[in-house]
């Protein structure tokens, strides 16, 4: 056997000043060489350490083999078997805490580009024209409404369908998609991709209606005199903020307010679209995750001359995918780590400043992470003219204050069963970010299959 | 897609509309808004729901022409349809017997007030009414708020109708000629509630004003309607209100917020206006070729 090559294929990607300032996608994916020399530093194990370290535990070594063997279609068949969304997370899982964090190359050398191959072979199915439709069994007489068109959403609604089921999906805003339209910019996830699922979902018969708040334009009690089960996958969409002086001044954000005015509202095209956003000469965004990474890196692309990330603990703790760090610091985002944020101070209604303190590691919290101590009388500022809270969010109060049997822990989460995803409501089961808190797209997708499996059961035998 | 099935002109700016809304409908109640788009490339608007027939599966909306959206809407003929409209959000208006209540409504914020007069007048309450505008041909459902009130006074800012005055002039005399006054509503501009609110303060009358904050998605999701407390605190506007007690809130800072995208919006505007003016002139030119043949 050749010998393996300690350092896995890079990927090209647009030069970092140039792709600071656009739109377009940052990476450009693997050719078929890339993608073959990658496959090749595979050992196919005979007990694959990286599987378990996969949340929907695909056969990699398996599709790695079949891509060795130019088999491009037999390895996208084999990861659509348990990821109904390989074009989506091989672009946004968190590998390196994966299943690439558990390769056994790492030991010695860099870990295969699994999320890489991944995309490779989801991005050549897509070249091929739009995906195969499966024959469908007779219809089952049965129908189920889904909560929600993100990654949960859509999942559980394609299983379903698949099974012969009726399913319709109710989603609150104008388009379908969920964060992966909403919050995911079109840079690191292009549209495109999201649209051909939902175009998939759609082929197979599933109805999506926009513009139907779950809970107000109908209750979920509502929806189960009409549908045989129910599932929620509504996300978490409700957006934290710090609870601190000046935090509704004018120019402070949410993440969610930011993106979405980006994203989903195109207000990076104004005024040809109508939302306008307010672009600010310095951006400074607060928080350390994906969230924040995509808020601060949207900010360069809407003509901020600077942006800047201030997050409590040191860069070790991010919790952001480590090639989104990676990328903001290549496009020039500046960082203020161990900085926690004690005010916003503006003028005439708008914000100019962040008052901040300094930071020291304390002792180990309960995350394991060594907890950030402010520093007395470290106090110092930051001028800038736009603010993007990124500390995170939970699911919004609206499916739990209309639905008084749903069973909902103290962060707001709905509780499930985890094996069925039932949650404590005759009929309805949950899954994706609604039952975790926002976590990731691959959970989400993960948690809908089981669902799926669980909700067939329950209209075939009518048992909960 | 919503289809426009009446359209009428209330006053110089302020128009009001009949959608096909039939989900809106089935659930909506005094006091809750929808959120509506113009077409693919709008942004989204919230508007109270002015009245509501379940059985048509169709909602009112009244709006005033203020930026590029508005103005848009307000071209829109019967047949034409919204892209988008969601809803009914927020909470309802809460309608009880209180007693006495006065009811003050400005501008294009008579149209959401009046469902609730008329709610609060068929619970059995005695209404006082005021409503005002800057002019005459802003004015309009004057009738109709008289057909609801005991007592109707209406003022305009030069005197064209009614007294000249602002609303709060006449609402202060009441407040101190009549003792029973046991809730005030003010729906109107920001500024109007805003003095509302400072004038009902020194008699503690609870004052329930209607806050119109800039929103995205109306389901708390995005956090942009915030509206900030006297005591510093925050809530939603989407899903804590539209409704609160206008003695709680920080009217400045309310104001300010309200005012941030102004010069994005002037943009907006005129962006709209040249292309429609564009849009003109090819047409006439158009017209102009095939004319010359
Ligand atoms: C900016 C950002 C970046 C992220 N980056 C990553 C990443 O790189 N990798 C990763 O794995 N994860 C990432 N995540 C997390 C990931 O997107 C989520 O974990 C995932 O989308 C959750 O899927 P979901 O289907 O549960 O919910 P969502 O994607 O949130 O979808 C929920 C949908 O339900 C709709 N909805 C809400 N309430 C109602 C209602 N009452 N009625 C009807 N519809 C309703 C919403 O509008 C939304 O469309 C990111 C999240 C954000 C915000
Ligand atoms: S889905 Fe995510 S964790 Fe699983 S193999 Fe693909 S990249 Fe790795
Ligand atoms: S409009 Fe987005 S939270 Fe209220």
């Amino acid at each position: 056997m050749a010998k393996i090559l300690p350092t896995r294929t890079p990927m090209r990607e647009q030069d970092p000043q140039v792709r600071a300032r656009n739109y377009e996608e940052v990476s450009y994916g693997y050719s078929i060489e890339e993608a073959l020399a990658e496959a090749a530093r595979c050992l196919d194990c005979a007990r694959p350490t990286c599987m378990p370290g996969c949340p929907v535990k695909i056969d990699i070594p398996g599709f790695i083999r079949h891509i060795r063997e130019g088999n491009y279609q037999a390895a996208v068949d084999l990861i659509k078997q348990t990821n109904a969304l390989p074009a989506i997370t091989g672009r946004v899982c968190p590998q390196e805490t994966q299943c690439e964090g558990v390769c056994v190359l790492t030991k010695k050398y860099e870990p295969v580009a699994i999320g890489r191959l991944e995309r490779f072979v989801a991005d050549w199915e897509a070249r091929q024209g739009p995906p195969p439709l499966p024959s469908l069994p007779p219809p089952t007489g049965k129908k189920v409404a889904v909560a929600g068109s993100g990654p949960a959403g859509l999942t559980v609604a394609a299983d379903l369908a698949r099974l012969g089921h009726k399913v319709t999906i109710f989603e609150a805003l104008h388009e379908a998609g969920g964060v992966l339209v909403y919050g995911i910019p079109e840079f690191r996830l292009p549209k495109s991709i999201v649209k051909r699922e939902v175009d998939y979902v759609r082929a197979l018969g599933v109805e999506i209606v926009t513009d139907f708040i779950v809970g107000t334009t109908a209750t979920v009690d509502e929806l189960l005199e009409e549908f045989d089960a129910v599932f929620l996958g509504v996300g978490a969409g409700l957006p934290w903020f710090l609870g601190i002086p000046g935090e509704n001044l004018g120019g402070v954000y949410s993440a969610n307010e930011y993106l979405t005015r980006a994203n989903l509202m195109r207000a990076y095209r104004f005024p040809e679209y109508d939302t306008p956003i307010a672009i600010g000469e310095r951006v400074v965004t607060i928080g350390g995750g994906n969230t924040a990474m995509d808020a601060a890196r949207t900010a360069l692309r809407l003509g901020a001359k600077e942006s800047i990330v201030v997050y409590r603990r040191s860069r070790a703790e991010m919790p952001a995918r480590q090639e989104e760090i990676h990328h903001a610091e290549e496009e020039g985002v500046q960082f203020y780590f161990l900085t926690t944020p004690v005010a916003f101070h503006g003028q005439g209604g708008r914000v100019r400043s962040l008052e901040c303190l300094k930071n020291e590691l304390g002792e180990p919290d309960a995350s394991g992470r060594r907890r950030p101590v402010p520093v007395p009388n470290s106090n110092f500022h930051i001028e800038a003219d736009v603010m993007v809270i990124a500390i995170g969010q939970s699911p919004s109060p609206i499916l739990a204050k209309t639905t008084p049997e749903l069973t909902t822990a103290r962060n707001g989460t709905v509780v499930v069963d985890p094996k069925t995803m039932k949650t404590s409501k005759r009929g309805v089961f949950a899954g994706g970010d609604i039952i975790t808190g926002g976590a990731t797209v691959i959970l989400a997708m993960g948690q809908a299959k089981t669902a799926a499996q669980a909700i067939d059961e329950y209209l075939r035998t009518g048992v909960w | 897609m919503y289809e426009i099935l009446e359209k009428e002109v209330l006053s110089e700016t302020v128009k009001r509309m009949v959608v096909y809304a039939p989900r809106v409908a089935r659930k909506a109640r005094a006091g809750q808004f929808v959120i509506v788009r113009n077409d693919e490339k709008g942004e989204r608007i919230p508007l109270t729901i002015a009245d509501f027939d379940a059985e048509q599966g169709t909602i009112t909306i009244i709006f005033q022409e203020v930026g590029k959206s508005t103005a848009q809407m307000g071209q829109f003929q019967v047949g034409d349809a919204f892209a988008n409209v969601v809803g009914p959000l927020g909470h309802a208006t809460e309608i009880e017997n209180y007693g006495t209540v006065i009811m003050v409504g400005g501008g294009v914020g008579i149209a959401p007030l009046f469902p609730i007069t008329r709610a609060l007048k068929q619970a059995g309450n005695q209404v006082i009414s005021i409503i005002g505008a800057r002019n005459h041909s802003l004015l309009f459902w004057e009738e109709r708020m008289r057909a609801y009130s005991d007592e109707l006074i209406v003022c305009t800012d030069d005197g064209s109708r009614g007294r000249k005055a602002l609303v709060t002039e006449p609402l202060k005399e009441i407040l101190q000629q009549r003792k029973d006054i046991a809730r005030v509503w003010a729906i109107g501009p920001a500024v109007m509630m805003k003095f509302v609110s400072a004038a009902t303060q020194p008699f503690g009358i609870p004052t329930i004003v209607s806050l119109n904050t800039i929103m995205i998605d109306g389901t708390g999701m995005c956090g942009g309607c915030r509206v900030t407390f006297t005591d510093g605190g925050s809530q939603f506007v989407c899903v804590d209100g539209p409704e609160f007690d206008g003695h709680n809130v920080d009217w400045n800072l309310l104001l300010e917020r309200l005012s941030f995208y102004r010069e994005q919006e002037q943009r907006a505007l005129q962006h709209w206006k040249d292309h429609a003016c564009r849009l003109d002139q090819a047409a006439e030119t158009l017209e102009k070729e095939r004319a010359h043949g």
